[in-house]
């Protein structure tokens, strides 16, 4: 079985190399009449839109353009210090996020964690994971407090992220943040973040020639599911809409 | 539905209970489980009730559901793993469907903010900028326009996370229910960008939602141009509101939390925004501390969905091995099963169409005489991607990771026909 599959890999190879060989040049060479011909098409005009939709006024973008880059773009105009913000965090914050951001209950934890993310349990908060000011600006901004979204001022915003940075120890009492000091902020793993190089540290996934037969000594069972026992029991399977 | 007068462990009455449908109660083992409620008077030589009385009329029911005895068949979800429904996620019952399509009201949900209920008359898409001209479109607008009808796969970037350290959740509905494949209608994002025009230095598109999340992810502008869509449409009806009515972002093969729904915003930019879903939120930690970030192809993934410990086998002889795979690299071009934890290896058969970046289901027919198995399967991609081993992936990724597990999954069918998620050597 596997010789035969061996033989049929080879030959199909061979196929692929001969028609990549082979069809290199007329498919070249049938590019240029094909763009033309399309171009000499009654249709094809030079504009393809479709004339749908309106113009989007300065007005209407303004509403709803709330993102923040990490460079600073987009951030609003004011600004909030880590004592203003103590005020709103205990208000509209602590209640899910804790006292401390250490978490109240099972909501996420928004402090802590430094110098666990190397570690076998990591903690990943605001602090110890977050890589840009930005992105809990830009975050805060859109969806929190949960429940009530975008119905902070952007005095109010800049505070209570002043604050959450603060209890996470990257800002000090006096800190005020604001468009202009947004920059000036780092963030402890601001460097932890690379690129997808799966293709390249994963390559040996890619394998033409995958094992079929006694490929590992007999397989015995290391781990079980139901000794955790955490799946979910049948309250909810029996549930009728 | 009560459970009363079970004896059998906690786990085994879920099984009964989810494998066969029925009142599990007194019940000795699944593969009897379905004798338990016959009506002997329905049965032949007698003539059932139904072949005398008259049915129900049309428009009983003026959108169909169900039978009444497929209410077992529902997504799922796992109340310790999320603070709230809101923020939360359900799955896909797999175990209990064939075939390559999820039905709509059975595709996993995930939101951040609950549901958005977005009146289409009310809906706007917005496209601004790096473009030429800013525009703004209402859901009749969208519909205007030419459209596609494309399969695809959506798996969230989070399904099987819980399965990094080990074997925890005993069903392929919580290790595996976080994808679904439809068939969407709608507008190529090529063609809505032109009404709008792109800017040269444009590369990059933020996407965001009308939620209360306003769920924003970053997607190169090649991508979008190559071939996401703005549907509006699964499985021939209107998106279902959990799947984001009016419309919704396709990103084929890609992550399915940058499949923005309720989808209200596009924004082009020369870099990547970094939001907190791409960066605190679906970027892969590694064992050293760093993340690799942007890893937004879902790897080639497989799952046998039958036998499984929700649904184990019910008599000895002639069984059929059924599952689904799925690559996000292109389409799956073969899928291999093992009964004995990976040591020996045989090709499945793939039944029905095979599409870029859609599932395929397969079968392996063979015969089950009560001996221990350790199901596998592992499917391989056109790219020649073949899915690895949870050790392998391990040895690579570390255990912290949470998204992109692909590994190949393993279940010890018992000689009774029970089936367990395990892992093995
Ligand atoms: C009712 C509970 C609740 C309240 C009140 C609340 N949050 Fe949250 N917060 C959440 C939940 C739930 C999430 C995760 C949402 C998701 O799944 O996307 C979250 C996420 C966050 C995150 C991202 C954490 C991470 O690691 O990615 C930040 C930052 C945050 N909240 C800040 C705030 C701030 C600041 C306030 C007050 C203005 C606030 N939250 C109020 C529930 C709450």
């Amino acid at each position: 079985m596997s010789k035969y599959r061996n033989i049929a890999f080879a030959a199909a190879a061979v196929l692929l190399l001969g028609c990549a060989g082979a069809s290199a040049q007329p498919a070249k060479q049938t590019a240029k009449p094909a763009a033309k011909a399309e171009a000499a098409k009654p249709d094809a005009k030079p504009d393809a839109r479709l004339h749908i939709g309106q113009p989007a006024t300065a007005q209407q973008i303004a509403g709803w353009d709330i993102d923040i880059r990490p460079d600073g773009q987009g951030a609003p105009p004011g600004q909030g210090s880590v004592k203003q913000g103590e005020e709103i965090y205990m208000a509209k914050c602590a209640a899910c996020h804790g006292e401390f951001g250490e978490s109240a209950g099972r909501w996420p934890q928004l402090s802590g964690g430094a110098g666990s993310i190397a570690s076998p349990d990591p903690v990943k908060t605001v602090g110890s994971y977050f890589g840009s000011v930005s992105t809990v600006l830009d975050y805060v901004r859109r969806a929190m407090p949960f429940g009530d979204a975008q119905s902070l001022t952007n005095d109010e915003l800049y505070a209570v992220v002043a604050y959450v940075l603060n209890l996470n120890d990257v800002v000090d009492d006096k800190f005020v943040l604001s468009k202009d000091t947004l920059a000036k902020v780092k963030m402890p793993n601001a460097g932890g973040f690379f690129e997808d190089d799966r293709e390249t540290a994963e390559k040996s996934f890619w394998n033409p020639k995958p094992c079929m037969s006694n490929c590992k000594p007999e397989a015995t069972i290391t781990g079980r599911a139901r000794v955790i026992d955490v799946t979910p029991e049948d309250k909810s399977a029996g549930k009728v809409e | 539905m009560s459970d009363t007068n079970v004896s059998a462990s906690p786990s085994r009455r879920r099984f009964l209970a989810t494998a066969s449908g029925l009142v599990a109660a007194g019940v000795a083992s699944p593969v009897l489980a379905q004798d338990a409620k016959i009506d002997a008077k329905a049965l032949p030589p007698n003539v059932a009730d139904w072949s005398k009385a008259l049915g129900e009329g049309v428009v009983a029911h003026p959108y169909g559901s169900p039978s009444k005895f497929e209410k077992h068949v529902i997504r799922r979800d796992v109340e310790w793993l999320t603070a709230s429904r809101e923020s939360s996620v359900s799955f896909t019952p797999l175990h209990e469907l064939d075939g390559i399509i999820t039905p709509n009201g059975l595709c996993f949900e995930r939101h951040h903010s609950g549901v958005a209920e977005v009146a289409p008359q009310d809906y706007r898409l917005m496209i601004h900028g790096l473009v030429e001209r800013p525009m703004i479109f209402t859901f009749d607008d969208l519909k205007r326009f030419p459209r596609v009808n494309r399969i695809y796969f959506l798996e969230c970037a989070a399904n099987s996370g819980m399965e990094w350290r080990g074997a925890q959740l005993n069903g392929c509905q919580y290790t595996h229910g976080m994808v679904h494949c439809v068939e969407y209608t709608g507008v190529p994002l090529k063609v809505l960008l032109a009404e709008s025009g792109i800017k040269p230095s444009a590369k990059w598109v933020l996407a965001e939602g009308a939620d209360a999340a306003a769920m924003t992810r970053s997607i190169p502008l090649s991508k979008i141009l190559d071939d996401c869509l703005v549907a509006y449409r699964m499985n021939g009806e209107m998106l279902r509101p959990e799947n984001g009515y009016p419309a919704r972002l396709v990103v084929p093969g890609w992550e399915g939390n940058m499949w923005v729904k309720w989808l209200r915003r596009l924004k082009l930019g020369d870099e990547p925004w970094e939001t907190r879903e791409e960066t605190s939120k679906y970027t892969d930690l590694l064992a050293d501390g760093k993340a690799r970030k942007h890893t937004f192809v879902m790897d080639a993934k497989s799952i046998i969905t039958s036998p499984s410990p929700q649904a184990p086998i019910k008599g000895k002889g002639f069984t059929v091995i059924s599952g689904l795979a799925w690559s996000g690299r292109g389409k799956v071009k073969r899928v291999d099963v093992s009964v004995d934890g990976g040591r020996n290896w045989r090709e499945a058969t793939i039944d029905g169409l095979v599409l870029d970046k859609a599932c395929v289901r397969f079968y392996a027919q063979t015969q089950w005489n009560g001996e221990p198995w350790l199901l596998q399967s592992r499917v391989i991609d056109e790219t020649g991607y073949v899915q690895p081993s949870k050790d392998d992936l391990r040895k690579i990724r570390g255990v912290n990771s949470i998204y992109h597990n692909n590994g190949i999954q393993t279940y010890a069918v018992k000689p009774d026909g029970e089936v367990e998620n395990v892992e093995v050597s």
